[in-house]
């Protein structure tokens, strides 16, 4: 698998050298390869936003290195004026983000920093807005008259509109009903397929992880304290509470039965998996 | 008990609104009584109308028609707005939109300052506000560096200093992580099992409507299911046409009914969920 994002040694202090110095993140190596979606999971605290504003250059290292696609970003200037177009980030609440006047202009905003030919920032506003399932009715609107998921929706397509190789949205969930959820997901999953895009997806959902996610990787006082399949990580749900995290529901379930006695596979964590497997022992249960 | 004893706290007749400048109507004619010292949750999604209810229950927003009565005063009546306002008490949202001091213990003065309460009675009501949320070791803090969880606590003390008999939270977890979402739903849990407040949360987080006494579905400004957590998560399909999740426990027990297994719908705990199943495997 390619490297597209290789960490060495990250890690940052916030006010250093001020009473209130507080060490975020602690000496993280860690890389990302192309094509993968990856879950980041931690409480509140843990690092993980510190941790993804050092991917595109928000954040400059205390110490250690990051490097997209070979290119040490912080190396020079150019490098990291660059990595902001390769490596996008969807902050949380980015609806409070939007500032043009219509709908168009404010996905098209990356793209023409880009300094594309009017042509092509057209081609990828579209593109964008298809990923996001926004109509392109809505483009001569002000993106204040709409609605709350809408708004989200124009902001990751300005994202995207950039054709990141990286996509990392924090949250892109959080506050939205289940529908909402869904639709998010969908689009998400639907435009890594499409483009082979590497995406982050940062989350507070195990159930959102579990279903989507290729690998998972939880923050915790800072560090990385796992990183691996979601079935590895689920596997130690015992660790996930003793952080204050959820495990996903499915599993939790899975675990009782276990706990009572039931014979079952030990990678168990969504609803469809949990279904088969007591089908499964039903059916044995009926048979002996 | 006679009936008169039986008098709700909230009472909705007929309910109709339409926001000024629309042509659709919100809500279509809502009936609902909240009983005084009960836990309710208000499940829905997004433009369901349950955020328009929450504001209707202490006069931010008056009836377009019909009735709405807290403790038996018409809500539209503007005289007894301020007696409205201190039976119920609104959280909102997002915590950052609610908090107006420099201290957290100002901030939760802030309302009975405004009341007239005498400063005595104040630094009272505040103390005890917020070891009820358990805010107090916080009260000479900054609340812009609490976290999620912490801020909203500190608001609903900020509700709890009006000394309110009825506390509505509009969606007071949708910007928190998990252990901000568990602490606020433990607090507001407490207030009625302990104090006997009655409490309206608005949400759309199913596993924080597990514990209420009663939970109503809320869909195109109509009231779509009305009941028991128990019975309102067995109806799986219309929970799920209304763009709803189910517990991922009821979810299970469903699947296998499908399977042609004699499962309990509201088996809802993890707990009794999986000793459902392993007495049908020992059954079978």
């Amino acid at each position: 698998m390619d490297t597209v994002i290789k960490v060495e040694g990250l890690s940052h202090v916030y006010s250093e050298g001020t009473p209130f110095e507080k060490t975020a993140i602690h000496d993280i190596d860690v890389e990302f390869y192309s094509g993968q979606l990856v879950a980041v999971i931690g409480h509140t605290g843990s690092g993980k936003s510190t941790f993804i504003q050092h991917l595109n250059g928000l954040l400059k290292p205390t110490s250690g290195r990051v490097y997209c696609e070979g290119e040490d970003i912080f190396a020079t200037k150019e490098a990291t004026r660059d990595v902001r177009f390769k490596v996008g980030l969807v902050f949380q609440y980015p609806e409070y983000q939007l500032f043009e006047e219509t709908v168009y202009r404010d996905i098209a905003f990356g793209p023409k920093n880009m300094k594309l030919s009017e042509k092509e920032v057209d081609e990828r506003v579209r593109e964008a807005a298809r990923f996001v399932g926004l109509s392109e009715d809505l483009f001569e609107k002000s993106p204040l008259e709409l609605s709350g998921g809408q708004k989200r929706r124009i902001a990751i397509a300005g994202v995207i509109a950039m054709r990141p190789k990286v996509l990392i949205l924090d949250e892109p969930t959080a506050g939205l009903d289940p529908a909402g959820c869904e639709g998010i997901l969908k689009n998400i999953t639907d435009y890594r397929h499409e483009t082979g895009s590497t995406v982050l997806l940062v989350t507070h959902s195990m159930d959102d992880a579990a279903r989507i996610a290729d690998r998972l990787i939880v923050f915790h006082g800072g560090r990385i304290a796992m990183d691996g399949t979601p079935e590895e990580v689920f596997k130690r749900a015992q660790e996930l509470t003793d952080m204050g995290l959820d495990v996903p529901q499915p599993a939790a379930i899975a675990s009782e039965l276990r706990r009572l006695g039931a014979k079952l596979p030990e990678s168990i964590y969504t609803s469809a998996q949990l279904h088969e497997a007591v089908l499964a022992l039903l059916r044995k249960g009926a048979a002996d | 008990m006679n009936l008169q004893d039986m008098q709700p706290i909230i009472r909705v007749e007929d309910l109709h609104y339409t926001y000024p400048g629309d042509e659709i109507e919100t809500l279509h004619g809502l009936d609902l009584e909240i009983a005084e010292g009960s836990f309710v949750a208000v499940l829905g999604h997004n433009g369901s109308g349950k955020s328009t209810l929450a504001k209707l229950m202490n006069a931010i927003l008056l009836p377009t028609s019909g009735r709405v009565y807290v403790d038996g005063i018409d809500t539209a009546d503007e005289d007894r707005l301020l007696d409205v306002r201190r039976t119920v008490g609104m959280v909102f949202q997002n915590p950052d939109n609610q908090i107006v001091a420099n201290v957290v213990e100002d901030d939760v003065a802030f309302a009975p300052e405004n009341l007239g309460v005498p400063s005595a009675e104040i630094r009272k009501r505040v103390d005890d506000a917020l070891r009820t949320v358990g805010m107090y070791e916080y009260r000479l803090h900054a609340p812009h560096l609490l976290s999620g969880g912490q801020k909203q606590r500190v608001a609903i003390a900020g509700v709890l200093a009006m000394q309110p008999r009825c506390v509505v939270l509009d969606e007071p977890t949708a910007m928190l992580d998990p252990v901000g979402r568990r602490e606020v739903v433990a607090t507001v849990t407490r207030l009625c099992r302990e104090r006997g407040m009655t409490v309206v949360l608005i949400t759309h987080h199913m596993s924080e409507c597990v514990g209420a006494d009663r939970l109503v579905v809320m869909s195109e400004g109509r009231i779509a299911a009305d009941g028991t957590p128990r019975e309102v998560f067995s109806q799986v399909e219309l929970l799920r046409s209304e763009g709803l999740s189910v517990p991922a426990t009821t979810e299970l027990i469903y699947e296998l009914r499908r399977d042609g297994y004699e499962l309990p719908l509201g088996a809802l705990s993890v707990g009794e969920c999986a000793a459902a199943i392993m007495a049908a495997v020992k059954g079978a």
